[in-house]
């Protein structure tokens, strides 16, 4: 099955009309000088509104997403997204409201950013959130950006410095980076948790900050959080909490608990709002009291005087604006309603069962799989394969054969620190016969391994397409179609 | 070639001298390391390198690595092959891999010899 | 509700496969001082049913522009949506998909990108465009880190009539990275050339244009685009997308780098976001594009297929030395505007455009005839047009309201030299009728 690409549908001359026809008479239209005019005619298709729709349900159905099965893809937490959620963001007092209209006339709007942010705040165990951010990135980005204006406050500008563990995720040495900092790495500790002395002694008067997970990307809780939060505090710096992995605990335990003092989150991994295909998401930031004055502009807020929720602008020590208007809202509406339906209780019961299948799910897998890791692990956990030596099975080929069998593959050769990882993170919402017959098809994939390696360095079998090759991807970039005459 | 008249750098880069000229490339331990090269980003012509900088950048599909000056001078040749052709990195990493040339200004002083990268490798591969 | 499967039984079955005797034995690595020892301070969970009647009414408090006649654009636009659109959207394939890591069962999300790749780049005049950027404001700033890189320059030379918050941030973005931003001045509601090239030297890394400006004028982009490139400089243009089925291309004016927002192709309002920040860069500049990338290859057996690609560049690879930290995009919304664009078709993207051009003229001439409102600049506009008033922009927006109209934006929020000057906007969306009432309403005494 493949689908030409749309261009080379078109037909000219062939069009939909979805506007009446213009209605100011003719002698009071203008015209363009002609320096301002387009001279040539952009390369759009030209087709009917049915070509339009069967070209993009034919290309969804080369698509794989959680409705479509099982996607077990580490630090994403792909759960279930309900459909609530996309109703809820489709209302039109929601999606048809201008960002610049008075504030008046978007209170219900206002009041719902003003309760997650509450919410958000009350499951992190922090004082202050704020929704801007359009992506966990983002997010980061934000959270750095006020921790080191926070430390400019203070006249402390020798703090540069910003220190991550060897098992973290890309994102945060290229956010530090951004903002201007120094990267330090630290070594992990044999059970994939931070060094304690290694990070004695780096951290010092020139750190801005540590950036940790917790779960670690290993899916294991980093039980000296509080010596770790000592140490860090203690030489003056701030405690940054990537929020990727906050399914784990939720209810259990907060980052501010812990003696994180900023915290990002992703709204469309934790609370269920659904990933695009790479987005949009949303990554809202919580901090501690004390970096409230430096949250990004406007913050939203109910104004006791007026009776009413406010956009507030007038905030001196402000980090600036991270994007236009007041971040994703639609992705807020979502993961609002998602708060609505779960309350604190279901939050509660997703972390418990979150951790339990994915405990469950290791337990099948340790008899086929090294777990580099014994558990109890939290909401994900690490596998690697048998007897790579003498199979030549890698990793890669592991998770193209699970497609096979018609499953998403976990996120492979993540973190770095442990070589050939399968990342599996199963998420609360799938059942155990889901989880049965995965530990099953996994199994019988090792013992493929054995028997008929070639059937897994060939894998995937019956997809659209095999597996590509990114080397003359990246050699030769082909970014966008040219018709054949050029 | 003969091994001998060249000089290596921590970062694997290597560095052939004759008088008042010098050809800088990477070494087949760095291209193997890397995999695939898809990509290379070499300096402007006259550009004036300082030893121990960033003078271009060397991309695989799943990795990217700085290329570091070995050397101060300008530069008045640079490889423009590899723009098209960056797989010559992976083919020949000593002969028609050579990414730049350089009227020498000084050597970084850290260079190591033939002898002297071997050992490097041999430990980094430990 | 909590969408959750296990039965009694199988928990009790699953935790005996484990070895525990109850899930609170999993979460014991978690010492017990930092365990909550409390329920969450949230409300309990809900039906369905009375979530969604709760969630209704929240949504009923707001007034929203479909029932009112809206004027107001300022960066964010009513346009009409082909109903087509929303129903590509959700398909649950697409939008519960994740990033398209793997090709093989991705296909259809990797060929929609490819195909609005190929769109931006038509509509831009760009030789490379990327998978999307969070908005019109931080592709902007992404452009100018990536101008300051490839001319390895420390100074911005930015229009004054750029987005007031794209500006800021821009600001924010620049601040990290030690680059300093400098004003080009204004005069007669356009950026000035003649002061660009004064101001443009040897340090300056790139030039920062928005085509239609804020105020809606249309700026002459070559001059701009001569001085910059004299100077070693890049001229980067934020656009509006819509106006490009009608305005001269920004490539074929000689920008650099071409960014914009996104939203104006069919995407709702949604109180600001999520948007489309999107970028198209001239060949030379291709590699140093921040975000995901799509390319066209072949797999094994020599099928076409699309791929991620180049992402060395990225910050999963590079880590501390990548372009930028941006992982998720905005995928949902560039298919969405990809779908638009499929709809519309070159003569449906001009009929918009032109629509929008005669309808701002024919709102910016009614109103110039009203006694106390005057035009204050004579250039081009394109959908959107200020007029100076002697009534406060606050009390005529209020008077607007109350006959159902949102008022246009009160410039003197953003630039003190504009008090008393308001910025409107009248797209496709509305009809002469309604322009009318508006210049009725507006002309009724106080």
């Amino acid at each position: 099955m493949k689908e030409q690409l749309i261009f080379t549908k078109s037909v000219a001359g062939r069009k939909e009309g979805y506007l009446p026809p213009l209605d100011i008479p003719e002698p009071q239209q203008v015209s363009l000088p002609d320096w301002a005019r387009r001279k040539d005619t952009p390369r759009l298709p030209e087709l009917t509104e049915m070509d339009v729709v069967r070209h993009y349900t034919r290309l969804s159905q080369l698509n794989y997403g959680v409705d479509s099965g099982f996607y077990p893809l580490g630090s994403c937490t792909m759960k279930y997204n309900p459909k609530i959620n996309e109703d809820a963001a489709n209302l039109p007092g929601f999606a048809q409201l201008h960002p610049y209209q008075p504030v008046e006339t978007t209170q219900g709007a206002l009041q719902l950013m003003a309760e997650t942010q509450k919410a958000l705040a009350e499951i992190a165990g922090m004082d202050a959130v704020t929704l801007q951010p359009a992506a966990g990135a983002h997010g980061e980005l934000t959270g750095i950006m006020m921790i080191m204006a926070y430390h400019a406050s203070r006249g402390d500008r020798r703090r540069t410095k910003v220190i991550v563990p060897d098992s973290s995720h890309g994102t945060n040495p290229a956010t530090a980076a951004l903002c201007g900092c120094e990267i330090v790495q630290i070594p992990s500790n044999p059970d994939g948790g931070v060094d304690l002395e290694a990070l004695k002694k780096v951290a010092g008067m020139d750190t801005a900050a540590l950036m940790l997970t917790n779960p670690s990307t290993l899916g294991l809780f980093e039980n000296q959080i509080s010596e770790i939060a000592r140490i860090i505090h203690q030489a003056g710096a701030l405690l940054y909490y990537d929020g990727a992995n906050m399914n784990a605990i939720m209810g259990y335990a907060r980052p501010g608990d812990m003696g994180f003092d900023v915290v990002h989150i992703n709204l469309h991994k934790t609370f269920a709002t659904p990933h695009g295909g790479g987005g949009p998401g949303s990554g809202p930031v919580g901090v501690k009291a004390f970096l409230e004055p430096f949250l990004p502009k406007p913050v939203v807020r109910y104004e006791m005087q007026d009776g009413r929720y406010i956009l507030d602008d007038r905030r001196p020590l402000s980090i600036g604006k991270v994007k236009a208007f007041y971040g994703n809202f639609g992705v807020v509406v979502k993961a609002y309603t998602y708060l609505t339906v779960m309350g604190g209780d279901g939050l509660k019961a997703a972390s418990e069962k979150a951790v339990l299948n994915a405990n469950y799910l290791m337990s099948l897998l340790g008899r086929d799989y090294h777990v580099p890791f014994a558990g109890p692990c939290k909401h994900e956990f690490i596998v690697t394969p048998k007897n790579i030596k003498e199979t030549g099975v890698h990793t890669m080929d592991v998770a193209k054969r699970l497609i096979d069998y018609g499953y998403h593959p976990p996120t492979i050769y993540f973190p770095l620190i442990v070589e050939e990882a399968l990342m599996i993170e199963p998420t609360e919402t799938e059942s155990k016969e889901t989880l049965d017959a995965f530990a099953r098809a996994l199994c019988k994939i090792s013992r493929e391994a054995k028997d008929d390696p070639g059937l897994l360095h060939e894998a995937p079998h019956n997809t659209p397409v095999s597996r590509m090759d990114e080397t003359a991807a990246a050699r030769k970039p082909v970014l966008r179609w040219v018709p054949y005459y050029e | 070639m003969n091994s001998n008249e060249v000089k290596y750098t921590r970062e694997h880069e290597w560095i052939k001298v004759e008088g008042k000229l010098a050809r800088i490339g990477i070494t087949d331990y760095a291209q193997k390391s890397l995999g695939d090269v898809v990509f290379v980003e070499l300096p402007d012509l006259d550009r004036e390198l300082k030893a121990g900088e960033v003078m271009g950048v060397v991309e695989s599909v799943k990795a990217v690595s700085d290329i570091y000056a070995p050397c101060t001078g300008r530069v008045i040749t640079v490889n423009e092959a590899l723009l098209d052709s960056p797989e010559l990195i992976n083919q020949d990493p000593f002969g028609d891999g050579w990414m730049v040339e350089v009227e020498l200004d000084g050597l970084d002083e850290e260079l190591l010899s033939a002898q002297e990268y071997e050992e490097l490798v041999k430990e980094e591969a430990e | 509700m909590a969408y959750l499967p296990h039965t009694k039984e199988q928990e009790k079955a699953m935790l005996a496969t484990i070895g525990v005797s109850s899930s609170e034995e999993l979460f014991r690595d978690i010492p017990p001082e930092l365990r909550l020892a409390r329920p969450l301070a949230l409300s309990p969970g809900l039906s369905e049913k009375t979530a969604w009647e709760q969630i209704g009414a929240l949504a009923e408090k707001n007034r929203h522009t479909g029932r009112l006649i809206s004027f107001l654009g300022a960066g964010a636009y009513e346009h009409y949506q082909p109903k087509a659109v929303k129903h590509i959207l959700a398909r649950s394939e697409f939008y519960t998909a994740y990033t398209p890591y793997q090709p093989e069962i991705s296909q259809g999300t990797l060929q929609a990108v490819f195909e609005y790749q190929t769109m931006i780049c038509e509509l831009t005049g760009m030789d490379a465009a990327n998978a999307s950027l969070y908005d019109g404001a931080t592709a902007l700033a992404e452009a100018a880190l990536m101008a300051a890189e490839a001319t390895r320059r420390k100074v911005i030379l930015v229009s004054p009539l750029l987005h007031p918050e794209y500006r800021q941030t821009l600001e924010t973005y620049l601040h990290g990275r030690g680059i300093r931003i400098a004003e080009i001045p204004w005069e007669k509601g356009v950026t000035q050339p003649a002061e660009a090239e004064k101001l443009l030297n040897h340090e300056v890394a790139g030039v920062l244009l928005q085509n239609p400006n804020f105020l809606g004028s249309i700026e002459e982009l070559a001059p701009f685009a001569q001085a910059a490139h004299k100077a070693g400089a890049l001229l980067v243009v934020s656009v509006d997308p819509v106006s490009l089925g009608l305005l001269a291309d920004p490539g074929q004016c000689g920008a650099d780098i071409v960014v914009g927002e996104g939203q104006s192709m069919g995407l709702p309002l949604s109180l600001g976001g999520p948007y489309l920040g999107f970028m198209g860069v001239k060949e030379k500049y291709l590699r140093r594009m921040p975000g995901r990338i799509v390319g066209k290859t072949t797999d094994r057996l020599g099928r076409e297929g699309f791929v991620l690609t180049l992402q060395a560049r990225e910050q999963h690879i590079r880590r501390e030395k990548a372009s930028s930290n941006i992982c998720s995009n905005e995928a949902l919304c560039a298919l969405s505007a990809t779908v638009y664009l499929a709809l519309l078709g070159p003569q449906g993207l001009r009929e918009v455009g032109n629509q929008c051009l005669q309808k701002g003229h024919y709102a910016k001439k009614c109103l110039s005839t009203l006694p106390g409102v005057t035009v204050p600049f004579g250039c081009p506009s394109f959908t959107e047009f200020v007029v100076k008033t002697q009534e406060a922009p606050v009390l005529l927006n209020q008077r607007l309201l109350s006959g159902g109209i949102l008022g246009g934006l009160d410039l003197g929020r953003f630039y003190p030299e504009l008090k008393n000057h308001i910025l409107l906007c009248v797209t496709e969306m509305r009809s002469k009728e309604e322009i009318d009432q508006l210049v009725r309403i507006w002309g009724e005494k106080a």
